[in-house]
């Protein structure tokens, strides 16, 4: 791999990655089971060339910001790097918000340039907020021939000819803005440096190294933190290879374990899951003798790599399974999400090194993770090298709030001081998880629970409840609020999140239909994975400050102490 | 060209049989996240085989933001 002390920026990192390996593959995208597109480090460099002669002919300058709304594709990558070598600040955004989300995020990162799909501008375009749209020049991916682009340009056509010139940027300088979510009331736009990135990378790729024929699928979106880093930097800078896939229907995702041979690939627990079940659903239709032996030959091989993965013998033992992931993997990383111990056991008991680790958008990516040495179903794994994690006030269980102090954690929250002052206090990032270092004293983290009003989905997305109570404006009630169940409830475990409604009927009104069919029909309008889980009858009037915002840590307080969990009605 | 209750109606159909959940239990407007107890991938799977019924096909974008059967057979519906 490069040696990234002496890059000042994921620019100039990249640069010189394409010179490095010009014939090493580094792009493979497929649409289910069509190849698309394959480039190598030296065609990946040709069609960016034109494209940031037209950025620095479209006046992008060293600073200048430029968002990204995609899903993973060959266009990402090759948008992505022309930014940077054009000095330009990348916005990557979450292609699943709504497009007023997406148009809130846009003018929130004050992005002089956005590069988007097609279907995604389309609904951007036909939003009621557009006319609010802030950016001056918009590149759209793949559109129909005769769209109306609504005087955006077709990135195709979007190129110049001619050499363009590099803009050196310095490591303190702002790489990214990323949003950690937060899109209602107060979004969280993380500015990270390419010190971040850099720092990062390495310490990373010291224990998951990428190497010249490494292939990483990579389907968690590109704009999250884990892809963004090990399906786009880290693989670059070593010479290694990224697939994508336009679709993540679970059926081609195995597929392409086999097609490409996959090294190492990406996952949050949902999909994790998902490979989960589909291996059992096989287990389970064996003929019992055949069920019997592979049973056996899973024991034996637990025996054999309890003290550390041995993936040669375990794909000889049990060469179906392996086959299924294309015989090549060495580990899923498993992040962003709680992810249950079980499955993570399922994994490594048939022979696939599953590593789960913590991270968060405001440490870059990742802050710990497991070395395999040994295989740990129960933590988030150790440290990365350079960062130094604390577990703030320990209770008598050891447990307290996880802060994190590296050269990776982001400098502060966009144009945010106050929320970046609670979130960053001296120099230590303050996560909101609640953890202990475990007893055994080899350093694993183990988490425990979150102290602050948030839930984290499965499928790795933070969820801020007051970024949501909007959608139950007018809901024919006194008042209402929205809370993480674990935070009105603390409880020593994770999982099982869930939103909850607590809402205060007016005096005199009674529950009835009608409000129930509202509370649904509202919440409804959610995405499928910001939906509350249930609601909570609350008898007394919202604690509020001066300026009648509700006192959200004093109603928590009340409602932990004499409601409980279990009266909370599923919508 | 079949009506969008038919469209429908056939949804339906093939959701209770891919889930093997009883039909009367799945109505046009419910939310399929929560009467099916699925999750997003277990939803493109269900994508998978309408595209073979229907003959069509339907990027996975076709599924954003919808959770009731009765917008996905107007998606449907648009492409036939």
């Amino acid at each position: 791999m490069l040696d990234l002390r002496q890059y000042a920026s994921l620019g100039a990192a990249l640069k010189d990655a394409l010179e490095r390996w010009p014939n090493e593959t580094c792009l493979i995208e497929a649409d289910r089971d069509r190849e698309k597109v394959r480039l190598t480090y030296s065609d990946f460099k040709e069609m960016a060339r034109p494209l940031c002669r037209a950025l620095e002919d479209a006046d992008l300058k060293a600073g200048d910001r430029a968002a990204i709304i995609m899903t993973n594709q060959s266009k990402w990558l090759i948008s992505a790097y022309s930014i940077f070598f054009c000095g330009g600040v990348l916005v990557p955004l979450d292609y699943k918000l709504t497009a007023a989300e997406h148009l809130q995020l846009l003018a929130h990162s004050k992005a002089r340039f956005l590069v988007v799909e097609y279907y995604l501008w389309r609904a951007i375009t036909q939003s009621p907020e557009f006319a609010k749209l802030t950016v001056e020049i918009v590149l759209v991916t793949e559109a129909p021939a005769g769209a109306d682009l609504r005087g955006a340009y077709r990135w195709e056509e979007f190129k110049r000819k001619g050499e363009p010139q590099f803009v050196a940027r310095q490591r303190e300088d702002t790489a990214c803005i990323v949003y950690s979510s937060g899109t209602g009331g107060r979004p969280k736009g993380c500015v990270l440096t390419h010190d971040s990135y850099l720092e990062q990378c390495t310490s990373l790729t010291a224990w998951y190294p990428f190497w010249p024929g490494v292939r990483y699928l990579s389907i968690l979106p590109t704009n999250h933190a884990i892809d963004f880093m090990v399906g786009f930097i880290g693989p670059f800078v070593c010479g290694a290879c990224v697939v994508h896939l336009r679709t993540l229907r679970p059926e081609f995702v195995r597929d392409a374990f086999v097609r490409y041979r996959i090294t190492y690939v990406g996952l949050v627990p949902m999909v994790l899951k998902n490979l989960e079940r589909g291996l059992r659903a096989k287990f389970d239709e064996l003929k019992p003798r055949k069920r019997w032996v592979l049973d056996r030959l899973i024991g034996l091989n637990k025996m054999l790599t309890q003290g550390r993965p041995r993936v040669e013998l375990s794909r000889r033992l049990l060469p179906q399974v392996h086959k299924a992931f294309g015989g090549e993997l060495l580990a899923l990383i498993v992040g962003g999400a709680f992810t249950d111990p079980s499955t993570l056991q399922f994994f490594y008991d048939l022979g696939i090194p599953v590593t789960c680790g913590y991270g968060l958008t405001e440490a870059c990516t990742a802050v710990t993770l497991n070395d395999l040495k040994p295989f740990r179903a129960d933590t988030v794994g150790k440290p990365l090298p350079g960062a130094e994690v604390r577990v703030l006030n320990p209770d008598g269980d050891g447990i307290g709030e996880v802060a994190v102090r590296s050269r990776a954690v982001m400098s502060h929250y966009l144009d945010d001081p106050e929320q970046t002052s609670q979130t960053i206090v001296e120099g230590w990032l303050l996560t909101g998880d609640l953890g202990r270092f475990d007893v055994d004293g080899r350093g694993h983290l183990q988490l425990v629970g979150r102290k602050k009003n948030m839930i984290v989905t499965e499928g790795g997305k933070n969820i801020y409840p007051e970024d949501i109570e909007a959608v139950f404006d007018g809901l024919p009630a006194k008042e209402y609020c929205v809370f993480a169940a674990n935070y009105l409830w603390p409880q020593k475990t994770l999982g099982s999140e869930m939103l909850v409604l607590v809402v205060r009927l007016e005096r005199n009104q009674q529950f009835d239909s009608r409000l129930r069919e509202e509370m649904v029909a509202r919440n409804r309008r959610l995405g499928d994975f910001k939906r509350v889980g249930g609601y909570l009858m609350w008898e007394k009037d919202f604690p509020r400050t001066a300026s009648l915002k509700i006192k959200r840590e004093e109603l928590a307080a009340e409602i932990g102490a004499s409601a409980v969990r279990a009266g909370v009605v599923e919508i | 060209m079949p009506t969008t209750d038919h469209t429908l109606d056939q949804i339906l159909d093939l959701a209770a049989a891919h889930f093997k959940v009883p039909r009367e239990k799945l109505s046009a407007d419910d939310d399929f996240f929560k009467t099916l107890g699925i999750d997003s991938l277990q939803a493109l799977d269900l994508l998978t085989r309408l595209e073979h019924h229907f003959r069509i096909d339907l990027p996975d974008y076709e599924l954003q933001g919808v959770s009731d059967f009765r917008t996905l057979a107007n998606r449907i519906q648009a492409r036939l």
